[in-house]
């Protein structure tokens, strides 16, 4: 008779730490979301790199901002079935896997968790929250925001 | 726009294989030979005429396989529009006479290597990169995920229907009927569709294009040479690739792919306009991804795809064929469908489309869509009539 080892505790697929993500994710450790900047042409760079994409500055010109963690729902999609995604962070529940906007100008790609994934909309404003990794980091994920509703058709891009 | 390809390379040659089952017997690089010696035999060629050769993983070591001293090698690969990609450049290379007679093949067998359980080395990415650091932490599904998104947007900008998208699908069922080689052919319904399991919402499963076995390869040589060949030239009038991201985050807007700019361009060195066509095949690797080529090959306004399909233009009878083969939601679909364009829009200029075949067929495009909506390729081919 075998013995089942026991079910892994729902995890996350831990980031790897690229060459330029080292203060985005040492920020997580203190909940800071962090934006890398480009002084020169003042737009914001996601995600970081050793130059701006924008106006071909160099890495003088990149700065790394606190972000006010306020964001916008660009594009969001439902994953049913989370075993052929590989995540079992949902413990087998579909789960919202979204692009959202942050203020700064930036997207980026998430999960908006705190309400029924289904019911994440273009446009509804969220804003960050944290799950923490095995590491110590944290990884900014997205929820409704407090004092507003779905976003319909009011505020998309 | 300065650019002359138009007619002075065609496509000779073509072979694939595929199975209703879904499944195929050879695998590998046996199926890769076979499909080089049978599109250089469909052209009247042999493997002592070849000097070019495309492979999208290495191109160097399966000429040395093939045991061929090409002049012309060509490795880019870029995901499912490579072998589109391949048509441009070969016929660059042929008409800058860097060579003569160019081959390109495909060959994947996902679905026998899972039931054979055969060894496969499965990719990872070799240490942190983008997708793996700011990505997949968050589940999203690929290949479908990011085209969900796409979709999802394409609702939200332009009230697109989960039925319209739904109805793209069916008309490529109605298709694939006419096709005794399609993996599916049986009728569906937007209902049908509708009722199928939802995978990443808002895309169902009968949305989403097939996991098969497949294999395929096209020959490629001059426009003088081909007149001299077995089979009538399929001429390349215009080629044109564009990218404008890798993963869906960097995307710039994602209810506009990069086909935008490579079919304007495409059509443009071919002379011709979306209404000359007479054939579309557009790279369906789910029905939100054949909508958007729709619109951005201005097939129809930007953000009118959804209505544009469902008024059943498509289909069989209708005003654009499209997909005629079943496409990659009914016919075959082994990874990389483009090779399946190109041979699909070379039987359709033949006249060898047997009960699916377009009447009088002279302008064929063949549009691949790479990796996550990221590269787009579009081949506009044409008949000796087009030149």
């Amino acid at each position: 008779m075998s013995v089942d080892a026991p079910k892994a505790t729902p995890a996350r697929f831990e980031p790897p730490v690229g060459v330029e993500g080292g203060p985005f994710w040492d920020a997580t450790r203190e909940g800071r979301l962090l934006v890398q900047w480009c002084t020169s042409c003042d737009q914001g760079v996601f995600y970081p790199r050793v130059f701006c994409p924008h106006c071909a500055a160099g890495r003088d010109a990149l700065e790394w901002r606190g972000a006010s963690g306020r964001a916008t729902v660009y594009a969001p999609g439902v994953e049913h079935k989370p075993e052929a995604a590989g995540a079992s962070f949902s413990n087998g529940q579909p789960y919202c896997v979204a692009l959202v906007d942050l203020e700064e100008g930036v997207r980026m790609l998430t999960n908006v968790i705190g309400c029924p994934p289904d019911e994440v909309r273009c446009g509804m404003p969220v804003t960050v929250t944290w799950e923490p990794l095995s590491d110590g980091r944290q990884l900014p994920l997205f929820q409704p925001a407090a004092d507003a509703g779905s976003g319909d058709g009011a505020t998309g891009s | 726009m300065d650019r002359s390809l138009r007619g002075a390379a065609a496509i000779v040659g073509v072979a694939d294989d595929v199975s209703p089952t879904g499944e195929l017997e050879r695998f590998g690089r046996e199926l890769e030979v076979a499909m080089v010696l049978d599109a250089l035999a469909d052209a009247g060629l042999g493997l002592a005429d070849v000097d070019g050769v495309c492979h999208p993983e290495s191109a160097v070591a399966f000429a040395e396989y093939l045991g061929v001293h090409p002049n012309f090698v060509e490795s880019t690969m870029t995901g499912g529009s490579s072998y589109e990609v391949h048509v441009e450049h070969a016929a660059a290379a042929i008409a800058a006479g860097v060579c003569d007679v160019v081959v390109s093949v495909y060959a994947a067998t996902p679905r026998s290597d899972r039931t054979q359980r055969r060894r496969r080395e499965w990719r990872r990415p070799g240490g942190p990169n983008p997708m793996a650091e700011w990505d997949l932490p968050y589940g999203l599904r690929t290949p479908m995920g990011p085209y969900a998104l796409a979709a999802a947007r394409h609702m939200y900008e332009f009230g697109t229907t989960s039925e319209q998208l739904a109805q793209i699908a069916v008309s490529t069922r109605q298709w694939a009927a006419l096709n005794p080689r399609a993996r599916y052919r049986d009728p569906i319904t937007v209902d049908d569709v509708l009722a199928s399991p939802l995978q990443v919402s808002p895309l169902h499963l009968l949305d989403c294009c097939l996991v098969t076995d497949g294999a395929g390869a096209f020959v490629m040589t001059s426009a003088e040479r081909a007149r001299s060949l077995a089979k009538p030239p399929v001429y390349v009038l215009g080629a044109a690739t564009c990218t404008d991201h890798m993963v869906i985050g960097q995307m710039p807007d994602l209810t506009t792919t990069p086909g935008a700019v490579s079919g304007p361009r495409a059509f443009e060195m071919a002379g011709l306009q979306p209404t000359d066509v007479d054939v579309l095949m557009g790279y369906d690797s789910f029905t939100i991804t054949a909508l958007l080529h729709l619109e951005d090959l201005g097939f129809c306004k930007k953000g009118e795809g959804g209505p544009f399909a469902a008024d059943g233009h498509l289909g069989p009878g209708g005003t654009l064929a499209m997909n005629t083969n079943g496409g990659g939601l009914s016919f075959t679909h082994p990874g990389m469908y483009g090779m399946f364009l190109v041979t699909e829009a070379t039987r359709q200029l033949r006249g060898e489309g047997g009960d699916r075949q377009v009447a009088g067929a002279d302008v064929a495009v063949a549009h691949g869509s790479g990796m996550f909506l990221s590269v787009m390729s579009t081949a506009v081919l044409g008949t000796e009539a087009t030149l």
